[in-house]
């Protein structure tokens, strides 16, 4: 019984850190279309500078730490979007191609910059000690991760669907042509929310640190769990990005555990099932 | 002057093994394995208009099978290709099944998706492929007992390869079976309405490239006689990929150009710096954002003005 608990808190906990991670990728291709590759290369970057400044400034607190790589990240992700993806407006094949270039260029500048060890990121102090839950003894920080995810999801939701910004937005998803001729700047909320989904990934690359700790191909682990997890729920489906994080979630903790051979091939079955029942995924419109 | 440009090409391709140095006859092996394998991935990206980002998964995938089997289950050279082959035709069949579910870049996020599962299994299963050492000490196959281990003779070997697979790939490409597909690229409707199966075509191109992907395989571990998780990862399949776009996807020879370039770019660059990636990244952008049509096409547009103004 015990050991189901703690595997259930520890699934949780990892549903929770892969929204982190899938919600921005999900935000930027429902609105732009485009599969961002670089955003596992954005989560990278959100780690390694939570580490160099968590170890850094040891009195530092991993929430204005993560803000701080979240807006770090966000400018690099809205400079590449101005100065790149708009010039491919008309080549989505192109914009895709240089997303992946791009993820190349900054695994290997964090190569260069950081070596090839991996850096560990401390757990924030006052959330160290294990917290007692009917019970059973579990890590403070990965349940404060389960709730920070609501609360990004929370967030965004009230984003998308309670403010102008979110109409827009949404007008733009729903038909790009018509939102230009009534005069939404579609051009600039596609940068916005470029600069929103790279600040998420980054923000979120510094709050999974600790669980995950810096390492080179940290990209390269992120970037398939997101598109599992974005192909899963529904393509540009924030509620499906949420489901599919918690599914991904449980299954990846209860395959390590109970089949760690094959913990990497499970991780793909309910995908496929999901895409041979339905290939817009769980909650994608179709034709979307 | 057609045939001028292609005994040019012919002279190009026989003259290394006899003069040049084994250096040299070795990368040009390697060009032959990375234009197999570029032109392969080409017929899905050029000729299918299915952009795959996981096209790494199936001469990994041959090369694996063929290393474990001839290395760790005592099978000869040719049960162990036939065995590969056959393995590497049906996971692009599976594969195939699940990626054409989708379309565009729904069918590049999963066929990526799938290549790196096949990345961490060849890293994670390590009681199997020995992890991040790869396997070493493999052989390669002496066919009608002639051996392969010198420079030339793997050549003259891969020299072989190459031209059968390019005849066969441009008989695929311009036989009906291929205007069919061209048709189903540019207008799948149309051609469902017309009676074919776009469906279909899609799969059975899609195991036909990963067929000739997993030849590469096989000629890319004898090469090497080495094996490693990377030959499965995103970079590889990114190179492949490069190589087709940079060459000019849905032409016939491009893809071979392109693969050459980055190949010679990757030999030459990696002497001089250690960034292969950053560099790979950047010539990806340059790429795309300057020659989007790729080199071949933008060579015969300057010859076709150049011939223009002459006549």
């Amino acid at each position: 019984m015990q050991f189901w608990i703690i595997q259930g808190l520890n699934s949780l906990s990892l549903g929770g850190l892969l929204f982190l991670l899938s919600s921005g990728f999900s935000l930027i291709f429902g609105l732009m279309r485009l599969a961002n590759l670089t955003h596992g290369a954005f989560f990278m970057l959100g780690t390694y500078f939570g580490a160099v400044a968590l170890r850094g400034y040891s009195g530092l607190n991993i929430w204005v730490t993560a803000l701080g790589a979240g807006i770090a990240v966000a400018a690099l992700g809205g400079l590449f979007e101005r100065l790149v993806l708009t010039r491919l407006k008309t080549n989505p094949l192109g914009q895709v191609l240089v997303t992946l270039g791009m993820s190349f260029i900054i695994s290997d500048a964090c190569l260069v910059l950081w070596g090839g060890d991996s850096i560990p990121v401390p757990t924030p102090q006052n959330l160290q000690a294990p917290t007692r839950l009917f019970g059973f003894v579990f890590p403070t920080y990965r349940l404060v991760l389960v709730g920070v995810a609501v609360i990004a999801a929370i967030a965004l939701y009230v984003l998308m669907d309670r403010t102008r910004l979110g109409a827009m937005i949404r007008a733009g998803v729903d038909d790009r042509q018509m939102a230009r001729a009534v005069g939404i700047p579609v051009s600039r909320l596609f940068t916005i929310v470029f600069c929103l989904g790279a600040g998420i990934a980054g923000a979120a690359g510094v709050l999974g640190g600790p669980i995950l700790s810096a390492y080179p191909g940290l990209d390269a682990d992120m970037l398939p769990l997101a598109l599992i997890v974005v192909i899963l729920g529904g393509i540009g489906s924030l509620f499906g990005a949420f489901i599919g994080s918690f599914i991904i979630g449980f299954i990846y903790t209860f395959g390590t555990t109970l089949f760690p051979e094959l913990a990497y091939v499970i991780l793909f079955l309910p995908m496929i099932v999901v895409i041979a029942f339905r290939p817009q995924g769980l909650f994608g419109r179709a034709g979307a | 002057m057609k045939w001028i440009g292609s005994a040019l090409i012919a002279a190009a391709l026989l003259l290394p093994p006899f003069v040049a140095g084994d250096f040299y006859i070795n990368l040009a092996s390697q060009i032959l394995i990375a234009a197999i394998f570029a032109l392969s991935l080409n017929l899905l990206v050029g000729f299918g208009g299915m952009t795959s980002l996981g096209h790494a998964s199936y001469l990994g995938v041959a090369a694996y099978l063929s290393a474990l089997l001839t290395s760790r289950y005592g099978f000869g050279h040719g049960t162990a290709a036939l065995i590969s082959i056959l393995g590497t035709i049906v996971m692009a069949a599976l594969f195939g099944l699940i990626a054409l579910r989708a379309t565009g870049l729904g069918f590049l996020m999963i066929t990526l998706a799938l290549s790196q599962v096949l990345w961490g299994l060849a890293y994670r299963m390590s009681d199997v492929t020995n992890g991040d050492n790869g396997i070493t000490g493999l052989t390669r196959p002496s066919p009608f007992g002639i051996s392969l281990d010198s420079a030339a003779s793997f050549y003259w070997f891969a020299l072989a390869v190459t031209a059968f697979a390019f005849a066969m790939m441009a008989i695929f490409v311009s036989s009906s079976f291929g205007s069919s597909l061209k048709g189903v690229r540019d207008q799948p409707r149309r051609m469902a309405a017309l009676g074919f199966n776009p469906w279909m075509i899609r799969w059975i191109t899609f195991i036909y490239a990963g067929f000739w992907g997993g030849i590469a395989g096989l000629l890319y571990v004898y090469y090497n006689k080495y094996i490693h998780p990377t030959s499965l990862s995103t970079t590889s399949s990114a190179e492949a990929l490069l190589g087709v776009i940079a060459g000019g996807s849905g032409t016939l020879g491009g893809p071979a150009v392109g693969a050459a370039l980055v190949l010679l770019l990757k030999n030459y660059a990696s002497a001089y710096v250690e960034r292969w990636n950053m560099l790979l990244g950047l010539v990806f952008l340059f790429i795309v954002l300057v020659m989007p049509t790729g080199i071949v096409p933008g060579v015969q547009k300057l010859t076709a003005r150049f011939k223009g103004r002459s006549s």
